[in-house]
């Protein structure tokens, strides 16, 4: 099995104000270290330029990232252990402050790639209903073989 | 704290093994039994004998891995190699708990949205440290000293050990921005001009390194 991410992010100005230059400025070096990063399998892209932000139903202000990895290891790694950090570090600049979770993750099978609606799904499921085996954060996780013993596990995104 | 954690101590009364322990843990890497002797100067027989100890104890942790580096026939017997265990051990008699409170102060902050109170605290903490600990102005001992282990690569001064490794793993942007800000502190209080703290973070390590300051061309 596969571990899948997505993160939702509030812009708190329109992408093309001056306050969000330098997150768009940090994408193409940042997607440089993911797609280079151990373990990092595929993300969700909408054109060939980094500034490229995924299009979806949710409004011009919501920012979506979806990935899928090898492991919660090489994830981590990734999200905490390389020149990502710094660039999460000025999130706040960026995107407003959120009490609701704005990350969930989910095993996938092996060259599965989910689309953005099984990745909502899941991120409402764990806003609705907390951390579980289909739906869960780095600090409430679950193994692939806890997911594996759902009967349905492929229902949850109907 | 445990018993465990009381009886793992105990095995480091003996000075062989201690030297064994800190040869180990200093050098960040595998390290086969060979090496450990020849750097504690004990036979390699002894040198097994404490390190599987250490191993027992729960101190070390063990694997298997060919040192020729060559692979395949011919690339000799697996050695076995040794390893500092990432988990800490914890004595405090009378028992203290100041991780769980750590823990749940760091829950506090986030909910909050506290981040920028807690760099500044921080930073603050970091100066405070230093002008209470004048006896040592040289910034490797002052981090030697708080425990993040520094070494030097390329120039730079990295940290091989995370001294708020079971914070940075529940809050690690929380407690890798503090840590950030606390290493700013101590190179304030030391009047160290000559460096700057960066977080660079890598897998099992800090997340901060010192960078010259001269060379910087931000």
């Amino acid at each position: 099995m596969h571990l899948a991410q997505l993160n939702v992010a509030h812009l708190r100005e329109p992408l093309d104000s001056p306050t969000l230059a330098d997150f768009l400025a940090a994408l193409a070096p940042i997607y440089q270290v993911s797609d280079a990063a151990p373990g990092f399998v595929w993300r969700m892209k909408e054109g060939d330029e980094p500034t490229d932000l995924i299009q979806h139903d949710y409004g011009p202000m919501l920012v979506v990232n979806l990935s899928v990895w090898e492991s919660r290891e090489t994830l981590w790694n990734f999200v905490y252990r390389s020149a990502h950090l710094e660039v999460m570090r000025r999130r706040r600049e960026w995107f407003h402050r959120i009490a609701e979770p704005y990350t969930v993750m989910w095993w996938v099978p092996e060259g599965h790639l989910p689309p953005l609606d099984e990745a909502v799904a899941r991120l409402d499921l764990l806003r609705a209903q907390g951390p579980g085996p289909e739906a869960f954060t780095f600090k409430d996780f679950y193994d692939s073989s806890d997911a594996a013993c759902l009967p349905a596990a492929a229902e949850v995104t109907k | 704290m445990t018993s465990d954690d009381l009886e793992s101590m105990s095995v480091l009364g003996d000075p062989v093994r201690r030297a064994l322990y800190r040869f180990v843990a200093e050098q960040g890497r595998d390290v086969g039994r060979n090496e450990a002797a020849e750097a504690t100067g004990v036979q390699r027989t002894l040198a097994a004998h404490h390190l599987d100890k250490l191993v027992d104890a729960g101190l070390l942790e063990a694997g298997f891995r060919r040192l020729s580096g060559k692979a395949g026939p011919g690339g000799g017997r697996p050695a076995k190699v040794y390893r500092r265990v990432r988990e800490e051990r914890t004595v405090s008699l009378p028992p203290r708990d100041y991780r769980t409170l750590a823990l749940v102060l760091a829950e506090t902050v986030d909910l909050l949205g506290g981040e920028e109170k807690a760099e500044e605290a921080a930073r603050r903490a970091g100066e405070r440290l230093v002008a209470s600990d004048a006896a040592s102005g040289d910034l490797l001992e002052v981090l030697r000293a708080r425990g993040y282990e520094p070494y030097e690569e390329d120039g730079r001064v990295r940290l091989r050990n995370c001294p708020f490794h079971v914070l940075a793993d529940s809050h690690p942007l929380l407690v890798c921005s503090m840590n950030l800000a606390l290493c700013e502190g101590l190179l304030a209080g030391l009047g160290e001009s000559g460096f700057a703290a960066r977080l660079d973070p890598r897998p099992e390590e800090c997340c901060v390194a010192f960078t010259p300051s001269k060379n910087n061309v931000d």
